[in-house]
């Protein structure tokens, strides 16, 4: 499968998720995000930016449980919650994120 | 798994017993993705790190060279996992010239003979 | 405790390990590559015999045969078992280890 982003194509799996991290840009997010009716906001990017940074720190996507804990110790208890997380991200933080963020899907997650 | 939580209610005492080196096979890895998907059931993980199994925890690991993921980064997470409790024998350290100081993550160095006994308080072993 | 070793001793060092761990009144059962530390005239002789005191020790048939091995090629006192007696130990035991 594939994702058609400025006429360019990147690879997924078939389920979505980008096949290699390093392909990812930003259209690409943009581009997801608008196929799932979402528009990606400063919040949005907040929480993508996150994941990211801690898939290059620890080389994992973070199952929902952790990722939540996570934001919560970096970005404050305020948006580490599922309510906020849930609400940016309506198909779960942890796996819809994650396939904005060019991130594997979740280990953990079915 | 994202959406509800699961609430079996059922806690065992699981030990992963870790004996490999980490980048000549894939077991090692294997076994961190096996820990990682069993803590989301949230269960009493423990990890026993002996023989060979304690060059997975050798600080300031790289693979860039030879073109595989680094895993051994993910160790890095595993508190935020929920999983704490890392002891790595005694024995197999010293017999490999390391100390507690050469290792990336916080662990517990236990003498084989008090690895057995939480070997002994163990209900399900998980051996790479 | 049943413990299980399916790796050669000259290949690896599980024995060693798994000797170091298993204590008085376990059992430990020898499968695939690991049927060849049964065998008499090797250094894992001695290892095997030093702990039969406290460890009863068997190996499984089939992978004797498959390696062209019998009860003439073994250290003393090591039960030969089938698939049968595979299941059956690991039934009466609580728990078992796999020493890869």
């Amino acid at each position: 499968m594939a994702i058609e982003v400025n006429g360019k194509s990147f690879e997924t799996d078939e389920e979505g998720y980008l096949a290699n991290l390093n392909d990812w840009e930003k259209d690409v997010a943009t581009v997801m995000a608008k196929e799932d009716d979402i528009e990606l906001s400063d919040d949005h990017w907040e929480i993508i930016n996150f994941l990211r940074e801690y898939y290059e720190e620890y080389q994992i996507a973070p199952a929902v449980r952790v990722l939540t804990k996570a934001v919560g110790k970096k970005l404050g208890k305020d948006k580490g919650n599922s309510k906020y997380l849930y609400e940016l991200f309506p198909y779960g933080p942890g796996k819809q994120a994650c396939k904005f963020a060019g991130l594997p899907k979740p280990t953990g997650c079915v | 798994m994202e959406d509800q939580e699961l609430e079996s209610g059922i806690v065992k005492k699981f030990i992963y017993v870790n004996r490999k080196a980490p980048h000549g096979t894939i077991y090692a890895h294997e076994a961190l993705e096996v820990v990682l998907i069993a803590a989301a059931f949230e269960q009493d993980v423990s990890l026993a790190f002996i023989d060979d199994g304690v060059y997975q925890l050798k600080k300031g690991q790289n693979t860039d060279g030879i073109a595989t993921k680094n895993f051994t980064k993910t160790f890095g997470a595993l508190e935020m996992y929920d999983v704490e409790k890392l002891y790595v024998e005694k024995e197999s350290l010293e017999e490999r010239g390391l100390s507690e100081d050469d290792l990336s993550v916080d662990v517990e160095v236990l003498a084989s003979s008090e690895l057995k006994k939480l070997f002994n308080e163990s209900e399900v072993f998980f051996n790479f | 405790m049943l413990h299980t070793i399916n790796k050669s001793p000259f290949e690896k060092d599980s024995l060693k390990t798994c000797l170091r761990y298993a204590e008085k009144g376990s059992s430990v059962l020898f499968i695939e590559d690991a049927v060849y530390a049964c065998t008499k005239g090797t250094n894992f002789e001695k290892q095997i015999t030093e702990n039969q005191e406290n460890i009863s020790f068997y190996v499984l048939g089939p992978d004797l045969e498959a390696r062209g091995l019998d009860n003439s090629n073994l250290t003393n006192n090591i039960e030969i078992i089938d698939y049968k007696g595979f299941v059956k130990l690991v039934a009466e035991n609580e728990k078992t280890q796999n020493w890869l």
